[in-house]
């Protein structure tokens, strides 16, 4: 009696959130699963059970190359934004010593965010341009006789986006997990003859892994998601999967847009459960 | 509080108005038995215009309530959802895909009063007895059918419209005339290797298919039966041609909204890309040469109409036929010409326009003071000349009209690979 009980209360406890996760995660989820096997006509989707939508997009050769761009974003952004994040999380737990400080530098790393990420990614447009501040500088130091190309509309000015975006998602797991590694563990280290390399090899790093590991999750599954800064930042030119889903939606071919974003959506869990592999982030917290 | 004291004032002030209007009636033009009446408009963004719907307000009664979509989705309403509209405001190649769902409802040209003075593209399709008809979705091949009910397009004049033609243009290709520095003549000049990473196209595949083809015949790769109804292989090559081009770094980036299009033009990103006529007249108004280029293979045109909601009937349908009247009178004319679109029944227009803007706009003249548009800017000084001449000029030289193609599926999903390519 008092088992059922209990497990009656649980149950209660857990509802709510259950609820919202079936109506809002696992029912949308459930519906694209279902929408991708549906059939479409110009102006209307049908239900059926086809594998058509799956067959073009395995058939074509343009979606190797697209899933592979956007691996290859995915990569370089989280390579980019890893180095970047972890200097700037070290430098604030290990070397600014007053914690106030510590809490007004973290502050002043947020500043960019009260803008919109849209506002923050389109003012490059103007910067690298053509005739843009950067080449206009270029040009003026005598650096360069022509402006770059590459500049703008390119996979440059893309990943470059992406790390400007994204790399707070990196220094704040980073950094929070650094506060809590216990300060006379390195002095340990350093007692025992460790250079300052080694430390941060052997003591640092490893203790750090669960806010590496965090971060990586954000920012790999942000950048793999992402259409919008691939469309504005490479001028349409390049693709990743969200470009084909967001054409696909803006051209009313929902249920080839569906197989996609089932197959996009099994891609990232494969590369989430993988990295799960390396760091039990549940046991680490 | 000080938004109470605001509503209060207005409440006032709206009520010695109402008092006033009824104490001294005005003499209107128009009847005025409209005045409860809501029509709900959608359509594109073009002619979709709040200062249509003040002046309809004012002059009719009549409160147009208007929304403003893309063109795949204005499809999919005007096709799925009949009754979400009372009038769709689309163009001819929308109807052509529209029509057979039996969504809309004919119109009798004997109601219309201005019928006889539409220009002959929208009725015989000759714009003069000599000119030839153009491919794609010419808008007479659309604009009639047999009768009330019908759901096939007759051939001819029947006196039973699908669409009144409001608004439509001639479109080329946009140049920045001081950065190219030689006359650019054909539609080809967009794949030319002088211009790699310089020229941009639209990505909107229904009319970026159009130039692409535009471009493919004038560089004499491929002759189409009809650019508007390609075949599976023409599709192929042509798509073909243009994701080669792509590949060599011949396109600075690709546009979707006309803001993204006149910003490659001018910053000078772009020298030479697709574009419509209000863009070069935004770009121009930044003070930065541009020009809209008239080519020798000719130009691809658009046209578009407001057709009735089937479920349109009594006082309301009564008060639509007002509403199209109304437009074909020629205020609304004026409004868009001074845009530089054209509207279905020019000789009304006239009325509404200076002779200064008639003898620009439409008569290709030499402009004899300041142009402006109907915001007040001021688009060309005294002098100056509308790139490509006169009505008859350019519409005189239109080489397809915007179509629907029998394996838009297909094209579609091509389009989107050149896109992701």
């Amino acid at each position: 009696m008092r088992i059922t009980n209990r497990h009656l209360i649980g149950w209660l406890g857990a509802s709510p959130l259950m609820l919202i996760l079936l109506a809002f995660l696992v029912a949308p989820i459930v519906m694209i699963v279902i929408v991708s096997f549906w059939g479409a006509t110009e102006f209307s989707i049908y239900p059926d059970f086809q594998f058509d939508n799956y067959a073009f997009l395995f058939g074509s050769p343009v979606t190797y190359k697209v899933f592979f761009a956007t691996f290859k974003y995915a990569v370089i952004t989280w390579a980019l934004t890893l180095a970047i994040g972890f200097t700037v999380a070290y430098f604030l737990a290990f070397h600014v010593r007053s914690q106030s400080v510590q809490i007004a530098l973290f502050l002043l790393c947020t500043i960019p965010f009260w803008t919109s990420n849209i506002i923050r990614m389109i003012s490059w447009i103007p910067f690298l341009g053509r005739n843009g501040i950067a080449n206009q500088t270029l040009i003026s130091w005598g650096v360069i006789d022509q402006p770059l190309e590459w500049l703008l509309y390119s996979d440059f000015s893309v990943i470059l986006a992406f790390v400007h975006l994204y790399t707070l998602f990196m220094v704040v797991p980073i950094f929070n997990t650094m506060m809590r590694i216990d300060k006379s563990l390195i002095e340990a280290a350093y007692d025992n003859g460790a250079t300052g390399l080694q430390t941060l090899w052997h003591v640092i790093i490893p203790l750090t892994k669960p806010g590496i590991m965090i971060g990586t999750i954000f920012v790999v599954t942000l950048v793999m998601g992402d259409f919008i800064t691939v469309r504005f930042m490479s001028g349409s030119q390049k693709a990743n999967v969200g470009r084909l889903i967001s054409n696909d939606i803006a051209l009313l071919q929902y249920p080839s847009a569906a197989a996609t974003a089932v197959v996009l959506l099994c891609t990232v869990l494969l590369v989430i459960a993988i990295l799960l592999r390396f760091v039990n982030i549940r046991k680490e917290l | 509080m000080s938004k109470m004291r605001y509503s209060r004032r207005s409440i006032l002030k709206t009520g010695a108005a109402a008092a006033a209007a009824s104490a001294f009636p005005a003499p209107m033009i128009w009847a005025q038995e409209n005045k409860n009446i809501v029509l709900r408009q959608f359509g594109t963004g073009v002619s979709n215009l709040n200062e249509v719907a003040t002046k309809v307000k004012e002059d009719l009664g009549i409160t147009l309530e208007m929304t403003a979509l893309d063109s795949d989705s204005v499809t999919q309403r005007a096709a799925t959802q009949p009754d979400s509209f009372d009038i769709a405001d689309i163009e001819y190649w929308i109807c052509k895909k529209v029509w057979p769902t039996g969504n809309l409802q004919a119109m009798d040209t004997a109601k219309i009063k201005n019928y006889d003075k539409i220009v002959g593209i929208f009725r015989d399709g000759k714009l003069t007895p000599e000119s030839e008809i153009a491919q794609g979705t010419a808008p007479h091949t659309v604009g009639f059918v047999e009768g009330q009910g019908s759901k096939t397009f007759a051939s001819e004049e029947t006196g039973w419209m699908t669409l009144i033609p409001t608004i439509y243009n001639a479109d080329t290709l946009g140049i920045r005339p001081d950065l190219i520095g030689r006359p650019i003549e054909s539609w080809a000049e967009l794949l030319n290797p002088e211009f790699k990473g310089k020229a941009s196209i639209l990505d909107i595949s229904s009319i970026g298919i159009m130039d692409m083809a535009m471009v493919c015949e004038a560089m004499g790769e491929i002759q189409y039966a009809d650019k508007g109804n390609m075949t599976r292989e023409e599709i192929d090559k042509t798509i073909g041609i243009f994701t080669e081009a792509k590949k060599n770094g011949q396109f600075r980036a690709f546009w979707k909204t006309f803001d993204e299009s006149v910003n490659l033009m001018a910053s000078g990103e772009v020298v030479i890309q697709s574009m419509w006529s209000p863009a070069i007249t935004a770009v121009k108004s930044r003070g930065i040469e541009c020009v809209y280029q008239p080519l020798k293979e000719g130009y691809r045109s658009w046209g578009g109409g407001i057709g009735l909601s089937k479920s349109l009937e009594g006082a309301k349908l009564d008060a639509a036929y007002d509403y199209i009247n109304w437009y074909l009178d020629g205020w609304v004319g004026g409004f868009l010409m001074r845009q530089g679109y054209y509207s279905a029944v020019p000789e009304t227009s006239k009325n509404y326009m200076s002779e200064n803007e008639w003898g620009y706009w439409f008569e290709g003249k030499e402009a004899t003071g300041d142009i402006t548009n109907p915001f007040g800017d001021v688009l060309a000084k005294a002098g100056e000349t509308r790139d490509g001449g006169s009505f008859e000029e350019r519409m005189g030289a239109v080489a397809c009209w915007n179509a629907v193609m029998d394996e838009n599926q297909y094209m579609v999903r091509k389009w989107n690979e050149f896109i992701a390519s």
